[in-house]
C-alpha cells in the first residue's frame, strides 16, 4: 500500500511512526514538509535508510525544489512529480496518510 | 521620537508547510519600519526558511525567501542561526543564503548578517530582549 507523510520529521513523529508501521513492499511518499525526511545526513536519515530495500521511498520533486533541498537528499530515494504521485495512488490498493 | 526596544523574532517553523514563516517576515518588516532594534533567530525547523536555492514554481506558492536578503536594507542586521538545529538537519552554514548588510559606521562595508549560536547563547539572547515574538 501507499503511505504518505506530509509533516517535518523534526517537528512530528509522523515519519518515524510510518517507517515503523509500514509493511515490507510498501511505497512511502514524502510530500510537503515531509520531504525534509529525505535529507542526507540528518538525525532521521539512518531510520529512513534502514527501511530502504524493504520498501520504496519516494519524494515529491516540486516540494523538494520549493525548499531548496533537491540536491541534498539521500541516494536511493526516488523523486516523482505530481503525475507520479497520481500513478502511485492508482497502483496501490490503499493509501494511509500519516498526518 | 520614542525609544526603540530590542525585539527578537523566534522562527521555529519550516516555510510553505504552514504560514508562520511568511507571517513572521511581515511582522519583522513592520518592526523595522517602526525603527525598532530587530533581530531574528532561526531555530529548529526555522533554519529551513533561509536555505538557499528555493524554487516554488512547481508548488505554485510565492517564494518569499529573497525577502530575507533584503532585510539588511531595513537595518535588520542580526540573523542568529542555531548550530545544533543545522547539524540535526544535515545542514551547514554553506547551505544557507548569504545574508549581508552594509555597515554605515564602517564606510558601508558589506558584512555578514548570519551569526551561528549554540543553545547557551540562544538562552542568553532571549534573556536580553525587551520583546520576544514567536513564530
Amino acid at each position: 500500500m501507499l503511505h504518505t507523510v506530509n509533516k517535518s520529521p523534526f517537528e512530528k513523529n509522523s515519519l518515524v511512526s510510518c517507517l515503523e508501521h509500514a509493511a515490507d513492499g510498501s511505497a512511502i511518499l514524502l510530500i510537503e514538509d515531509g520531504v525534509y525526511g529525505a535529507l542526507n545526513g540528518s538525525a532521521v536519515a539512518d531510520k529512513v535508510k534502514s527501511v530502504m530495500g524493504k520498501s520504496t521511498i519516494y519524494a515529491l520533486g516540486p516540494d523538494l525544489d520549493a525548499r531548496g533541498i533537491a540536491d541534498k537528499i539521500m541516494d536511493g530515494i526516488k523523486v516523482v512529480d505530481y503525475a507520479g504521485f497520481v500513478d502511485l495512488a492508482c497502483e496501490n490498493d490503499k493509501v494511509q496518510a500519516w498526518l | 521620537m520614542s525609544e526603540s526596544k530590542k525585539f527578537l523574532y523566534v522562527n521555529r517553523k519550516a516555510p510553505y508547510g504552514t504560514v508562520y514563516a511568511l507571517e513572521s517576515l511581515e511582522v519583522v518588516l513592520i518592526g523595522a519600519a517602526f525603527e525598532q532594534d530587530v533581530q531574528l533567530l532561526f531555530v529548529d525547523d526555522g533554519v529551513f526558511q533561509i536555505v538557499k536555492g528555493q524554487d516554488t514554481k512547481g508548488i505554485e506558492m510565492k517564494n518569499f525567501s529573497p525577502t530575507y536578503s533584503a532585510l539588511g536594507d531595513y537595518e535588520v542586521t542580526k540573523m542568529y542561526v542555531s548550530k545544533e538545529s543545522l547539524e540535526e538537519r544535515g545542514l551547514t552554514v554553506d547551505d544557507l543564503m548569504p545574508l549581508t548588510y552594509e555597515d554605515e559606521d564602517d564606510d558601508w562595508a558589506e558584512k555578514d548578517s548570519i551569526i551561528l549560536v549554540n543553545k547557551d547563547e540562544i538562552a542568553a539572547l532571549m534573556e536580553e530582549q525587551d520583546v520576544v515574538l514567536s513564530f
